[in-house]
């Protein structure tokens, strides 16, 4: 319903959403590398827009949109939190580089959030379970993990019936200071949380009452197999990775305010 | 009073749950809205806190539009008591849950105490004030939840499926709660299935079926009708599908209480011992 839904199986096709679970994998993996590699404004932002043109290509751009819309209260969150702390205990630096690295860290945040949204749009919680289970990941953790994304939504439903059901007594999540509005944020994880761990035992008695783990030798339905544009797009990511460590490793990275001073804008 | 002008509504994903719903709910009104899973009920009972505004038409809460007001100040008048209570308890202690919502409202420590001990009594609950919430039965949860918002005295109160998982002893009581509530002049407004329950409450009943309203009378008139039972997914109250195979024998149709039952069938055996 809300921003959760930028992390949802969205089940159209497209040609990203084709593309072997574990290819994507690598790909997720790549770009959380380089995002944490480069700690800069001008990468990052490169590294962001990047990846514009896979959402348009995955047709998911609706659901990407809210999902960045919702993100942007922890990013400017992280932007607050920078500023402060460089300002009041970093070294002497002028306002304008403090602002830049702020904002670099909001920008690494979206960088994650959207590579990551990316992932999980177009990929089917079932065939991440399977490409996990084929490349020997034991049993139990692949059913453990798919598990756990398939009741993202169903937590997602679960917060917001509580918010209403926390809103209709009086609480205002709005108002109030910076300390207030998380300790507005109690009555909510509270139920949340105790309600998740109760589904969970729930669930594995269910599991348990079907035999789950009966028989060691498991089987499955579909066998995932590697085509050739599969590889292409390992290739691809990890091109991106070499790129990326030459460019941190060999090139000093200006920065934008440098930039700017050199053109005399500022 | 709640009115409810011709409202439509629908989810951010699109589904249109409400197609032109209105209605007027008047002050110490009882009022039960009953029909089939997803007709729409909860939905249109969250636009009268303001939890949900109409994306069409418009929702009065005592003259005040919900779409210009906030949630918290509605329900500071509109008392909403959810479904399942552990989506609402989070508390150490029992008072602590039902202070909460008080403090929210900003009422002082003083009024707090005593609201606290008025509902915590009034519920069953005095025994239960240092015990965690957590570690209360499913029943005595929902009567927390239910004491929770009745600590504030709201003019109207929306109880949310207030039957579902209930034994036939909480339930009774439950009713009687309920109909002690409206005699003292509460607005109760019930959302549910059960049609039993219903039939032995006899409130107005509103009858929903995919995002319409199909009926708006009182309880004998909409359980007695079996078209409209049917379209709405319900099942007739047992005594009214008794009656109904007994008309043959020249028994009325429209009866729904058990009561009136036994009545009925007594006068008639005297008549034929005679």
């Amino acid at each position: 319903m809300s921003m959760f839904d930028g992390l949802k199986y969205r089940s159209v096709s497209s040609p990203i959403h084709s593309i072997d679970p574990r290819a994507k994998l690598v790909y997720v993996c790549v770009l959380f590398v380089i995002s944490v590699l480069f700690s800069q404004l001008i990468p990052l932002l490169i590294i962001l827009l990047i990846q514009v043109p896979l959402v348009v290509l995955a047709r998911v751009k609706r659901e990407w949109l809210r999902l960045l819309r919702g993100s942007t209260f922890f990013a400017l969150l992280i932007f607050a939190m920078n500023v402060i702390s460089l300002y009041f205990y970093g070294a002497s630096q002028s306002i304008y580089s403090i602002i830049e690295h702020a904002l670099a860290m909001s920008v690494r945040f979206i960088v994650l959030v959207e590579s990551f949204s990316i992932f999980f749009l177009t990929t089917s919680p079932d065939m991440l379970g399977l490409s996990m289970e084929q490349m020997g990941v034991p049993y139990e953790l692949c059913f453990a993990f798919t598990t756990a994304i398939r009741f993202i939504p169903v937590l997602a439903e679960e917060a917001q019936t509580i918010i209403d059901a926390q809103r209709a007594r009086g609480l205002d999540l709005e108002g109030g200071n910076f300390m207030k509005r998380i300790r507005n944020y109690i009555p909510i994880l509270i139920p949340l949380i105790v309600s998740a761990i109760r589904r969970s035992i729930e669930l594995a008695e269910a599991m348990e009452s079907r035999a789950w783990g009966a028989t060691k030798k498991r089987t499955n339905l579909y066998v995932l197999n590697m085509r050739r544009r599969d590889y292409a797009f390992i290739l691809l990511s990890l091109l991106m990775l070499a790129v990326s460590l030459y460019v941190w490793l060999a090139i000093r990275i200006p920065s934008l305010i440098q930039i700017l001073e050199d053109l005399n804008i500022l | 009073m709640i009115e409810v002008d011709n409202v439509y509504f629908s989810y951010p994903n699109g589904v249109e749950v409400l197609k032109g719903v209105s209605l007027k709910i008047n002050d110490g009104e009882f009022v039960a809205i009953m029909g089939q899973n997803g007709a729409g009920k909860t939905t249109l009972v969250k636009h009268f806190n303001g939890l949900l505004k109409p994306t069409r038409g418009r929702v009065l809460v005592d003259g005040v539009d919900t779409r210009h007001t906030t949630v918290a100040a509605l329900a500071r008048k509109v008392g909403f008591v959810f479904q399942n209570p552990d989506h609402q308890l989070f508390s150490e202690t029992v008072e602590d849950e039902i202070s909460f919502a008080l403090r929210n409202f900003g009422f002082d420590e003083k009024v707090i105490r005593e609201r606290v001990n008025w509902a915590l009594n009034l519920l069953d609950l005095t025994q239960y004030r240092k015990v965690s919430p957590f570690m209360l039965s499913g029943g005595e949860k929902k009567r927390v939840a239910l004491a929770s918002v009745l600590a504030w005295d709201p003019k109207f109160l929306v109880l949310d499926e207030p039957t579902i998982g209930q034994d036939s002893y909480q339930k009774e009581k439950l009713k009687q709660f309920i109909l002690h509530l409206n005699h003292q002049g509460k607005t109760v407004i019930i959302v549910t299935h059960d049609i039993e329950f219903v039939a032995e409450c006899e409130p107005r009943v509103i009858l929903m079926a995919n995002g319409r309203i199909i009926a708006d009378e009182n309880a004998r008139d909409v359980l007695t009708d079996p078209e409209l039972i049917s379209a709405a997914s319900l099942v007739l109250p047992e005594v009214t599908q008794l009656f109904m195979r007994l008309n043959d024998l020249g028994f009325p149709r429209k009866v729904i209480s058990v009561y009136e039952a036994k009545r009925l069938i007594l006068e008639r055996l005297r008549q034929v011992m005679c």
